[in-house]
């Protein structure tokens, strides 16, 4: 299926056909994104903040209602939390006004997993991004690298899990969309392969160009994520942060890669610092005291157990 | 042999020590309370803070704080300067319990801490990418590696003054301890050179939400100088204090010559942070005199003063002066990591923290454990070496010393 697709788009290149287009076509698929990768593209032109997502995202995953500080509404989350895996936010300032879906963006290079110990947070079967309680320990690093600050944390419980948008997996394993794909009566959120949401994004672009900003976020943001967004106000102001095209794990992942690449390094380390420090010791036997004897157990200058035993009892 | 690690003795209960129980009982109480309930009601930690004053103190400046074993093993055993051996041992001690309390601090800080265990066990679940989980396993092994090579202070006492069966234990288990012991220090050597700096790679991972002051490749190999410089600082610290405390003569002139190796050592850790900062064109953040600049500017003074101060042979020789360099050092290293952790750490501004009073208790009744722990140990096993009080001749020697200890150089092969 991959050859096929990848000897298809070789296809292109040669016939020209692509041949301004070259680059996007080719990196359609950044590293990490699997070839059945799905996600969600979200339109704030689209989208009428009626938070019909809000209410079945928490149904399909059986999340408790959150009143936030309401005091009795069903739902009044006041932001992303262990309670809330999709949230819609408002942004309105100087007359400009767009509402703004946030869940997990199922990054391609995710920070959550490469900083998980034990790949609780991993990224799984279509490129989603799930969670593994038993191997869980609470740590929270997930919490500090993921630059959408997206996992959060169960602070009140005493048994805590992370929380965040895991895409419905179960609905999708019954052949099902995510809930709040489902539920959205304007089509602001789509579900699909996100080889097809790329290229509905970009046609909307093309055919409409004065609508939207000029970008798909998340076609290359970030080392590129499953979730993409189209929007009519600049990403910053939704909370969608500017990272540029390299992953953020990139950096640190490349120092430690040169670090303990097959573990040679810290190995020949040892071997050299044991090294060393036997020489140091030959040297220093032969070098100290005639006296000593050259057996390990000589080396060291202090009087036999007993003796000393002796000599600190005539101490007390 | 002067240099011989004796018991100071003593009553162990002094009020000191009393009023330091109370800080720990305290401790215990909101310990319970956190283990009980959850990190929600005990601590000011949120989903923008996930990690504050127990990590950024406790675990990352701690155990910083507890790299005295680790300079000095460096010193003595690949330096191969044995004359220091005497420092060695109060130094490993400090170190085992700054890596101990470090450990409780993950394991009260972690919302899942029954499941601890599975990061060392469940080996086929490895996350190699982990920089996280290569500090984990490192630390842990660190910890075990810190208390074996302690092991002979304990097992000399009891060769001394334990039980037959003790004795006998102690007496079979030294000689193969002698032989083995240097490929655990060897061990005791690489294990933080790992996690050190990758305490420093460790926030390479927050990337675009650490402040660029702070988010420069260059972090791990700035936290391993720091920490080095550290270690140096918090040995002459201790051995300044407890000459001051227990009324024992100081060694000065081991002190002064540690206090001249870390010279460059301490300079190092600023000139290549400003090389870097300057390198990447940032000089303008650096004087931006905000909130950030001035942080970072702060620890460059910090850490630059201690370097310039130890520059003279006669501050080196006075333990006053001694002393205020090393707590400038300790203080330019703890603040470069609590800002590194926690000031330059950016999730947004609807976010906000600060250490709450049962986060504060239980770091403060750590400390306090911590010291009780090492004092009581000082008084019981053979720890400290030298002259026990004012008036012997240990120390009283000019540097001299340092030369002819190169006779007694064989020394450094005791076991730590």
């Amino acid at each position: 299926m991959g050859i096929n697709r990848r000897t298809a788009l070789k296809g292109l290149v040669v016939a020209g056909a692509a041949a301004a287009g070259v680059r996007r076509v080719q990196a359609s698929g950044p590293i990490g994104i699997p070839d059945d990768a799905v996600g969600l593209l979200y339109d704030t032109t689209l989208c009428i903040g009626c938070k019909a997502c809000v209410v079945a995202c928490r149904e399909a995953n059986g999340l408790e209602a959150d009143p936030g500080w309401s005091g009795g509404l069903y739902q009044a989350p006041a932001d992303l939390n262990e309670y809330t895996k999709n949230i819609i936010k408002l942004y309105d300032e100087g007359g400009e006004r767009s509402y703004m879906k946030a869940q997990c963006m199922h990054c391609a290079d995710p920070a959550c997993a490469n900083a998980c110990m034990l790949g609780a947070f991993k990224k799984r079967e279509y490129g989603i991004v799930t969670y593994d309680v038993d191997l869980c320990i609470g740590c929270r690093y997930c919490q500090v690298a993921c630059p959408f600050g997206i996992p959060k944390f169960e602070w009140a419980k005493v048994a805590p899990r992370m929380v965040k948008c895991e895409l419905c997996q179960h609905r999708i394993a019954e052949g099902k969309i995510p809930a709040c794909a489902d539920v959205c009566p304007r089509g602001a959120v789509i579900y699909g392969k996100r080889a097809d949401l790329l290229r509905e994004a970009k046609d909307r672009l093309a055919k409409h160009p004065d609508k939207y900003i000029p970008k798909v976020y998340g076609e290359f943001d970030g080392g590129g994520t499953q979730v993409l967004y189209l929007s009519h106000v600049a990403f910053e102001k939704l909370g969608l942060p500017a990272l540029g095209e390299t992953s953020t794990p990139t950096l640190q992942r490349t120092i430690q890669h040169a670090a303990y690449r097959g573990f040679i390094a810290p190995v020949a380390l040892y071997g050299v610092l044991g090294a060393v420090m036997f020489r140091n010791r030959k040297k220093n036997l032969t070098a100290g005291p005639g006296a000593q004897a050259p057996g390990e157990a000589g080396a060291r200058p202090r009087p036999s157990a007993s003796g000393r035993g002796g000599e600190r009892g005539g101490q007390r | 042999m002067s240099a011989h690690a004796e018991p100071v003795g003593g009553r162990i209960f002094t009020r000191p020590f009393r009023v330091l129980f109370v800080l720990f009982a305290l401790a215990g109480v909101a310990i319970l309370w956190r283990l009980l309930t959850g990190l929600g009601q005990v601590t000011a930690l949120n989903d923008g803070y996930p990690w504050g004053l127990w990590i950024a103190f406790d675990v990352v400046t701690g155990t910083a704080l507890a790299c005295g074993g680790y300079a000095m093993a460096l010193m003595v055993y690949i330096v191969n300067k044995g004359e220091y051996h005497p420092l060695v041992r109060p130094a490993v001690l400090t170190s085992a319990l700054g890596y101990t309390l470090a450990g409780i601090g993950i394991g009260l800080d972690v919302g899942r801490w029954w499941n601890i265990w599975r990061v060392p066990l469940f080996f086929w679940h490895w996350n190699l990418s982990s920089v996280l989980l290569e500090v984990a396993l490192c630390v842990m092994a660190y910890i075990l590696v810190l208390w074996i090579e302690l092991s002979p202070a304990f097992l000399e006492k009891a060769q001394a003054s334990g039980p037959p069966r003790l004795r006998q234990f102690a007496d079979r288990a030294l000689p193969i301890l002698n032989r083995t012991l240097l490929w655990i220090i060897a061990l005791g050597v690489l294990l933080p050179t790992m996690h050190q700096s990758s305490l420093g790679s460790l926030m390479l991972l927050a990337g675009p939400r650490l402040h660029p002051l702070w988010n420069t490749g260059w972090l791990p190999l700035l936290f391993l100088i720091s920490c080095i410089a550290m270690g140096f600082a918090v040995v002459i610290f201790e051995a300044a204090l407890s000459s001051l405390l227990l009324g024992r003569r100081p060694e000065m002139p081991m002190l002064s010559g540690i206090a001249r190796a870390m010279v460059p050592i301490v300079l190092l850790y600023p000139a290549l942070r400003l090389a870097d900062i300057a390198w990447q064109g940032q000089l303008g953040l650096l004087f931006a005199f905000d909130r950030f600049s001035v942080m970072a500017l702060l620890e460059l003074a910090l850490a630059i003063a201690p370097g310039i101060l130890l520059m003279s042979p006669t501050r080196r020789a006075s333990l006053g002066s001694l002393f205020r360099a090393a707590m400038l050092m300790m203080l330019a290293g703890g603040l470069y990591r609590f800002d590194t952790y926690l000031v330059a750490f950016r999730p947004g501004d609807n976010w906000s923290y600060f250490p709450s009073v049962p986060e504060l208790t239980i770091t403060i009744g750590l400390v306090a454990a911590e010291i009780m722990v090492y004092i009581a140990l000082i008084k019981v096993f053979p720890i400290l070496s030298g002259a026990p009080s004012f008036g012997g001749s240990a120390g009283a020697e000019p540097p001299a010393t340092e030369k002819s200890a190169a006779e007694k150089a064989g020394a450094g092969w005791q076991p730590a």
